[in-house]
């Protein structure tokens, strides 16, 4: 740009030198403009597709979970815990001070039905699946899951106690089809 | 933006940090000598833009198929399905697939106008003989691509069109079936032809942009050549090519967008056949199978003549005689410009590969079987006999002494 007003300058032009530039900015605007609306489907096409997107609830018959006992679903490609709690799970997540969670959140926020948590089956540290779902895997010393990887535990509410992972196990949207059926998605 | 042939003194080389490196590995001073200052000859007309369209498409094939790749299953079962999950699911894959399909099309377009432009105005001859060589790899390399992907789709001309052009390798005596069972992998094209097809046609895009590095290299050895088809004979004859091609360039791209726009937009399948949406059926063969629109005049040539070695031999010889075209050419004239009977001759030629290109998409009987007869042996005969013949018998009018002489003359007038 500079080289443009000089070379319009030592021509004795300068007002012809701003309309250069003036043009020159317009045609750069443009096909900036033009640049992102090609990128843009471009980019599009790397999310989810619509079978993808359609693929993402998936229905849970609760019929056959024991109390104490806990299953694994697949929901969008993801591992999903579903877990039916015993009384003293329940007692045990209701009574726990919010002040010592390191992300605190009451177990009634966390549940639509107190015998049945829901959460995703992915720590939030760096995405491994913890341990405590299948009968006789360890359950970490707050008698939720305890993640394998690098050592978090989680309650039996899904939050987490101790260890790297920052956050709780996630609550995936879903809800009560009948009484023994819930569609999470 | 004011550099003049041959000074590497520019505003970039002023940043201490490009001077640094460039000192280290000249990247920079490299691209401006190459992409800025390359002088390039005064009077070249807007068909010296195809060459950089043809560049443009290769970009835009090579994108849209790094995308389309990331949704696409190489699997007989699935290639079918993921191509119409593309097309209806994934977002803009529609977009992207029609850029893809419509731009093959648009890529031999241009490289034919490109290659035609390069037989009017005598481009390949002495010394740029090595350029069209790398020209004519391209051209085989795109073709082999095209074909390749063709395949993937897995509809039933993707299945039959592998079938019948894998076979015409089984033509040639003693290696024909070896080479057709390492072409399949198989007995029949079947899941590991498709494999590899997608494999190669994934690879040779990158090999084309490869040799379009050599080809590029060679033209900037010899130079461009011009519509005068006379050698650039001082600096009054050459302009930069950075602004005056760039822009010119860019301008051309943006016409030729138009037209590719409005085949993707609005006519994105008049170019392909209706029965590539039908899923590959191995035990059904369609009532007539066409390639695609560029390869018919070759198609025309292959079933023009009663014999399958020959007929094979014919196909693959209509282009590999380009590669002697300079020699076979024996006039010391380069532009039709100033070539009274080949300016006609060439003509002739383009209405003769037309005229192969329609009985190619027909059945082969009655009037189009005569006229790919014919057609084939003009073609051969342009090459064998009316190239070396005319050489000697015209007699080429006055060449200016200049690119600058003809444009000076007139404006003194
Ligand atoms: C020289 C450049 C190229 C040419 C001439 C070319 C040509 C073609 C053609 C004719 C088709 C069939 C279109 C249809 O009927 O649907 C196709 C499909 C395909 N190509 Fe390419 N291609 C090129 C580069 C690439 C590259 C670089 C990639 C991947 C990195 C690629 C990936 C694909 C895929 C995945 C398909 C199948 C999807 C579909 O059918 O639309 N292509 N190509
Ligand atoms: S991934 Fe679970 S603790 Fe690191």
């Amino acid at each position: 740009m500079a080289e443009t007003v000089k070379t319009g300058a030592a021509a004795g032009v300068h007002d012809d030198a701003n309309r250069r530039d003036f043009l020159f900015m317009l045609a750069g605007a443009a096909g900036a403009v033009g640049a992102g609306s090609v990128a843009w489907p471009f980019i599009s096409s790397m999310n989810p597709a619509a079978d993808t997107l359609a693929l993402s609830s998936t229905e849970v018959s609760l019929a056959p979970i024991q109390e104490g006992q806990a299953i694994t679903v697949k929901w969008r490609g993801k591992a999903t815990f579903v877990r039916r709690r015993t009384k003293a799970e329940i007692d045990e997540a209701a009574k726990v001070p919010l002040k010592d969670l390191p992300d605190p959140q009451a177990d009634s926020a966390r549940v639509k039905k107190p015998e049945w948590l829901i959460v995703v089956g992915v720590c939030t540290h760096l995405g491994c699946i913890p341990l405590g779902t299948k009968q006789g895997e360890p359950r970490g010393d707050y008698g939720g899951w305890f993640c394998p990887c690098h050592g978090s535990h989680y309650d039996t509410s899904g939050r987490i106690r101790k260890g790297p992972a920052p956050l709780n196990l996630a609550v995936p949207p879903y809800a009560f089809v009948t009484d023994t059926t819930i569609k999470i998605g | 933006m004011s550099a003049t042939p041959g000074s590497s003194s520019s505003p970039l080389m002023n940043n201490k940090l490009v001077k640094w490196f460039d000192e280290r590995l000249p990247l920079v001073s490299t691209m401006q000598h190459a992409g800025m200052e390359y002088p390039t000859p005064k009077n070249l007309s807007y068909w010296w833009n195809f060459g950089s369209l043809a560049g443009f498409m290769l970009v835009v094939m090579i994108v849209t198929g790094i995308f389309l790749a990331m949704h696409y299953t190489p699997h007989v079962d699935y290639a079918f399905a993921s191509v119409e999950r593309i097309m209806r699911d994934v977002n803009y894959g529609w977009l992207i697939r029609y850029i893809h399909m419509n731009g093959a099309s648009m890529f031999f377009i241009v490289v034919y106008i490109h290659v035609f432009r390069g037989l009017y105005y005598g481009s390949y001859k002495s010394p740029r003989e090595v350029l069209w060589w790398l020209g004519i790899v391209i051209l085989l390399l795109m073709m082999a691509t095209a074909f390749m992907g063709y395949v993937l789709p897995w509809g039933q001309m993707s299945f039959w069109g592998a079938t019948v052009i894998t076979n015409l390798f089984s033509a040639f005596p003693f290696v024909g079936d070896f080479i057709v069972t390492l072409l399949w992998g198989g007995f029949a094209v079947d899941n590991p032809t498709l494999n590899r097809f997608f494999s190669l046609h994934y690879l040779l895009p990158f090999v084309i942009a490869a040799v379009v590095f050599l080809h590029i290299w060679a033209l900037h050895t010899t130079k461009s050549n011009n519509p005068l088809g006379i050698e650039v004979s001082g600096p009054q004859d050459s302009i930069p090519f950075h602004p005056y091609y760039t822009v010119k360039d860019l301008y051309g791209i943006a016409v030729f967008l138009i037209f590719y726009a409005m085949f993707v937009f609005f006519a994105p399948n008049v170019l392909g056949d209706v029965a590539n949406y039908i899923e590959a059926n191995p035990l059904q063969t369609p009532a007539h199978i066409v390639p695609e629109w560029y390869f018919l005049p070759y198609y025309a040539i292959l079933r023009s003549i009663p014999d399958k070695l020959l007929g094979v031999i014919a196909m693959f010889g209509s282009l590999l005689i380009l590669f002697l075209l300079p020699w076979l050419d024996t006039s010391r004239v380069r532009s039709a410009r100033f070539r009274p009977i080949y300016k006609w001759v060439f003509w002739l030629f383009v209405l003769d590969c037309v005229a192969l290109t329609w009985a190619g998409a027909k059945p082969p009987e009655g009037l189009p079987l005569w006229v790919a007869r014919i057609g084939t042996f003009y073609y051969f005969a342009h090459f064998f006999v009316v190239m070396p013949v005319i050489g000697f018998i015209e007699r080429p009018l006055a060449l200016p002494k200049s690119i600058s002489t003809p444009v000076l003359a007139g404006g003194k007038a």
